[in-house]
């Protein structure tokens, strides 16, 4: 049962995605022109309480510029911390394996 | 789970500010004696800030057809408790709150509460129940892991449901509202991330079970059974 866990992630990353393919293969048909899917569950509640007449009182002091620029920022964040994590696995691999 | 820039009234981010402080500097406490007694520990303190930034980014769709993200702030929980990871949450809240226009400084408390602290604080709860009680430590830190997510979110709904009460029904029709986007899109979010912690916390025994006996995370007898298992 060595590797019973990564056999279980592998298959629940597949199910998840399949999911989503199917799901979003009837989507796209039925989809009227204009409207949006798979937006920010974020946004959807700020949408509902603006809905109620509230006006936020505060706007981001700083806002990316483009869909890109936002992209590569949440890049940098991922790429940071999936490097400190292969850093120290790897710091702790050798470790074990040196005689 | 980010309450956007603006989107709280002035009297609840200072409620939520308040609520979260002692436990954000009850954190800074804490990690001050880590970095003293126990400072081989904090490179495993990283890893689980990392895992925090990598997860947060990572917005996935969802079965309700909008998207959202884990939050990864189970493997602190588990490993260090809630309050270290309190600490660790701020960073990431802080960072995508400047750079990315993505929650906020104003809301900032009360997402830090919601992601940093009722998450975590449920997640160690379940886990040392789960210990004590002998349950499988895979099953414990997919339990601990998957549902510290999950209240994140339902927490975040409860936060805007006390702002926003609904005209008709109150916080209560409000709050099904909020659960309804935020909790039910993030099911099946908590699984994954459930598991994946699940699959990392295998590798962290693999390599330094002496860290986890250390932090009182695993007992001895605990380790040898996972070891074996995986063997």
């Amino acid at each position: 049962m060595k590797y019973t866990l990564e056999v279980i992630a592998i298959l629940a990353v597949i199910l998840f995605a399949a999911l989503f393919m199917i799901q979003n293969a009837g989507k796209q048909r039925t989809l009227a022109p204009g409207e949006e899917v798979w937006s920010s569950a974020d946004d959807e509640a700020s949408k509902i309480i603006e809905s109620s007449g509230y006006q936020p009182w505060f706007t981001p002091i700083w806002t990316p510029p483009s869909a890109e620029i936002e992209s590569l920022l949440f890049s940098i964040q991922a790429a940071g911390g999936a490097l400190v994590i292969g850093y120290f696995f790897g710091y702790y691999r050798g470790r074990a394996e040196r005689p | 789970m980010h309450i956007m820039e603006g989107f709280l009234p002035l009297y609840w981010c200072i409620f939520w500010s308040i609520i979260s402080f002692p436990f954000v500097a009850y954190g800074v406490y804490l990690l001050k004696r880590l970095a003293r007694e126990h400072r081989d520990t904090l490179p495993l303190l990283a890893v689980s800030g990392a895992f925090i930034f990598v997860l947060s980014s990572l917005k996935l769709p969802s079965v309700t057809g909008s998207c959202s993200h884990p939050t990864g702030t189970g493997l602190g929980a588990i490993l260090f408790g809630p309050f270290l990871t309190a600490i660790l949450g701020v960073i990431v809240l802080l960072y995508q709150a400047v750079f990315l226009a993505h929650g906020g400084l104003t809301t900032l408390g009360a997402n830090v509460f919601s992601m940093a602290i009722a998450g975590p604080f449920l997640g160690y709860g379940i886990y040392r129940g789960g210990k004590a009680i002998g349950l499988n430590t895979f099953v414990t830190i997919f339990l601990a892991a998957a549902l510290t997510d999950l209240f994140t979110y339902v927490i975040t709904s409860l936060q805007l449901a006390l702002a926003f009460p609904a005209q008709m029904g109150g916080i209560i029709t409000s709050f099904t509202t909020f659960a309804a986007i935020f909790a039910l899109t993030q099911i099946p979010l908590a699984i994954m991330e459930g598991i994946i912690i699940a699959l990392t916390f295998k590798h962290i025994i693999q390599a330094r079970a002496d860290i986890l006996l250390r932090l009182n995370v695993l007992t001895p007898d605990q380790v040898k059974k996972v070891q074996e298992s995986i063997a």
